[in-house]
């Protein structure tokens, strides 16, 4: 178990930049998740800390130790692969056994060894079977328990749940949140799935084209997202963006015109060099309740109607073209072509500069608030 | 509809056997003419060629006189070195060959395996002159050295061809799951790559093993010295200009049918599909 650092790291291929300049501390014990769209390099980035991917530029330690140039075997990880990547020929006992056999480790201690992880993940009953006469999900506990025998420094994940059907992801991340609470080690899992990200990270770490966006607790990330990409990519059904135009700003408040002409006073410190500005404003679906009054109110027909049992999405048509998603009770009758009343309260919101960037609020009510 | 589908599965299915079985027959029919033949008399060979042993024309004389001679002891024992030290080296020094052209990025790699490949297409009897003339000057003619380096040199190419193409298909999380996983790259390649490519080892073994064993040029010029004859040379000694000794010439290449057949039925046993199947999803 051990601390990572991650100091300006670069990655390009050929002429490519894939990452540029990633900085990050993930302190011992910590869950760490990377998340991003496809290709924004948080694949490349975990190859990289595992040491299957050259480093181009920076430094990356382990333990205050430069890792850069040593093999993954010296580096005390392991990692778990979205394929298994199981060796077939071997049996499960051996799958796990392999690498620790190789490195000469006393045969009892090993044997200790394998069956302990075997009993965490319940594998006692398969260890003399083949990867080719597993489940899915068994297989990944098999991958998963092939990293456990290492006893590593750092775990590391990628996208391990991809492969598994929708029920057995919900099963096996609860099992992987359970071994976290376990081991107590530091782990660091990439995913593209922000659900993952939410439930399982002590922290995460949005990435987006090759850089960080934003680090921080699930709760900081929903509540305060420092960026237009992150809270469009946290939350689901992902936030309302609407373009709104400043009028005037007054230190603690600002007012907005909104895309009707109706005018709203938010929460938010803007710098007044900001007023005239085209800016966005941000709202959660989940923030919009229906027949109420508010700081931003919302009236329009109801396009596409999605029953989730508990909760009900309205995808709602505004006057001027918009768009908004809201959230309903699960009990509520509104059928599609029904016009709707909702509103929002104004502590609820988010405010977006030009290139993306949050202003910072300056009255958030506490069920808006991931301050505990 | 349906059913016409059917009839034309079963149709076509019908027409492929028939040629499959009619190749096989014209394949094994000179086979099994030699098998026949062996064990007849002489005069039952000239009489009726085609017939099969009778209780008047059957006769072991052939299988007598080949085994009286110590010589044959001797013949089989070179083919069979010579073809077992082969293939050892072949499959060895190719299957690393392929590792490495497959797994490894370094300068020249698709030039060097564009060069090996090329070996596929120039027969090696091409460079016969000139082989004889470097086992001259290295003074390995009439060794069975000279034989073993010169069907390692024609059996490479394929094998390194064939083997590269099974390695390109193990998938690259295995070789990556193994290096996280602590293990050597020589380990990687013996304990997990060569047993994941078995199949195409087993296929690679027989194709190079054949045209060794059935090779009469190369023994013939480069060691045809007393001891150190191989099988299909050694049968020539029946073959005379005026008289050949049908009998002996047919009961020794039966009697050459065998070591590799077993060869062969050690070989195909590893021919064995879907090993990868659990490795990956």
């Amino acid at each position: 178990m051990a601390d990572l650092k991650l100091n300006q790291i670069r990655k390009s291929y050929g002429a490519v930049d894939v990452l540029h300049g990633i900085d990050l501390d993930v302190k011992d014990g910590e869950f760490v998740v990377f998340v991003g769209p496809s290709g924004c390099g948080k694949s490349t980035l975990l190859r990289i800390i595992a040491g299957l991917e050259d480093i181009t530029g920076g430094d990356l330690l382990i333990d205050d130790d430069i890792v850069n140039h040593k093999t993954p075997k010296d580096r005390g990880i392991a990692m778990v692969f979205q394929s298994y990547a199981l060796y077939p020929h071997m049996t499960v006992y051996k799958n796990m056994a392999f690498g620790l056999k190789l490195a000469k480790t006393d045969k009892a201690a090993l044997d200790e060894r394998v069956r302990a992880a075997a009993s965490i993940l319940q594998l006692d009953q398969l260890l003399d079977r083949r990867p080719s006469e597993l489940s899915g999900g068994q297989r990944q506990r098999v991958a998963i328990g092939r990293a456990i025998v290492r006893q590593p420094k750092v775990f590391l994940f990628d996208e391990p749940l991809s492969n598994l059907d929708a029920a057995l992801r919900v099963q096996t991340r609860i099992e992987i949140a359970k071994l976290h609470q376990k081991l107590k080690s530091t782990i660091i899992y990439v995913t593209h799935d922000q659900i993952e990200a939410m439930t399982l990270a002590d922290k995460i770490v949005v990435m987006n084209a090759g850089q960080v966006e934003q680090v921080g607790s699930p709760m900081q990330l929903y509540h305060h997202p420092k960026t237009r990409f992150v809270a469009g990519f946290i939350g689901s059904p992902s936030m309302n963006f609407t373009r709104v135009k400043i009028t005037a700003s007054a230190g603690e408040t600002v007012t907005v015109e909104m895309p009707g002409g109706a005018t709203a006073t938010l929460p938010f410190s803007v710098p007044a060099g900001d007023i005239g500005k085209e800016v966005e404003l941000g709202i959660r679906p989940e923030h919009v309740e229906l027949d109420r009054t508010g700081d931003l109110p919302v009236t329009g027909e109801v396009e596409v109607v999605e029953k989730l049992g508990d909760s009900t999405y309205l995808y709602v048509r505004l006057e001027n073209a918009d768009r908004v998603t809201l959230r309903a009770p699960g009990h509520s009758r509104v059928k599609v072509g029904e016009t709707v009343q909702a509103a929002a309260e104004g502590g609820a919101s988010h405010l977006f500069d030009g290139a993306g960037k949050a202003y910072r609020k300056t009255n958030c009510p506490a069920q808006y608030s991931a301050d505990e | 509809m349906s059913l016409k589908i059917r009839k034309d599965h079963a149709s076509r299915a019908v027409i492929v056997h028939a040629v499959l079985l009619s190749y096989t027959l014209i394949a094994l029919y000179p086979v099994f003419l030699i098998l026949i033949n062996a064990f007849k008399s002489r005069k039952g060979i000239f009489r009726e060629p085609m017939a099969l042993p009778t209780s008047k024309t059957f006769s072991l004389e052939g299988f007598t006189k080949v085994l009286d001679k110590a010589d044959f002891g001797t013949y089989f024992f070179n083919s069979i070195s010579v073809t077992v030290v082969t293939i050892a080296i072949v499959l060895v020094l190719a299957a690393m060959a392929a590792w490495a052209l497959s797994e490894y990025k370094f300068p020249g790699n698709t030039a060097l395996a564009i060069y090996l490949a090329i070996g596929i297409m120039v027969p090696i009897r091409l460079g016969t002159v000139s082989i004889l003339n470097l086992m001259v000057d290295l003074g390995l003619v009439n060794t069975l050295t000279a034989l073993v380096l010169v069907y390692v040199a024609q059996g490479l190419p394929l094998a390194i061809f064939i083997l590269t193409e099974f390695m390109h298909q193990i998938p690259k999380d295995l070789k990556e799951a193994a290096r996280c996983d602590g293990v050597g790259e020589f380990k990687i390649f013996f304990a997990i790559i060569l047993p994941l490519v078995r199949p195409a080892v087993a296929t690679v073994a027989v194709f190079t093993m054949i045209p060794i064993w059935n090779d009469l040029w190369f023994p013939l010029i480069l060691a045809p010295g007393d001891g150190k004859q191989t099988i299909t040379l050694g049968v020539q000694q029946f073959i005379g200009q005026y008289v050949t000794d049908w009998n002996a010439v047919l009961a020794s290449l039966s009697l050459a049918i065998i070591p590799i057949l077993i060869l062969y039925l050690i070989f195909s046993r590893q021919l064995i599909r879907g090993l990868t199947s659990g490795a990956v999803k």
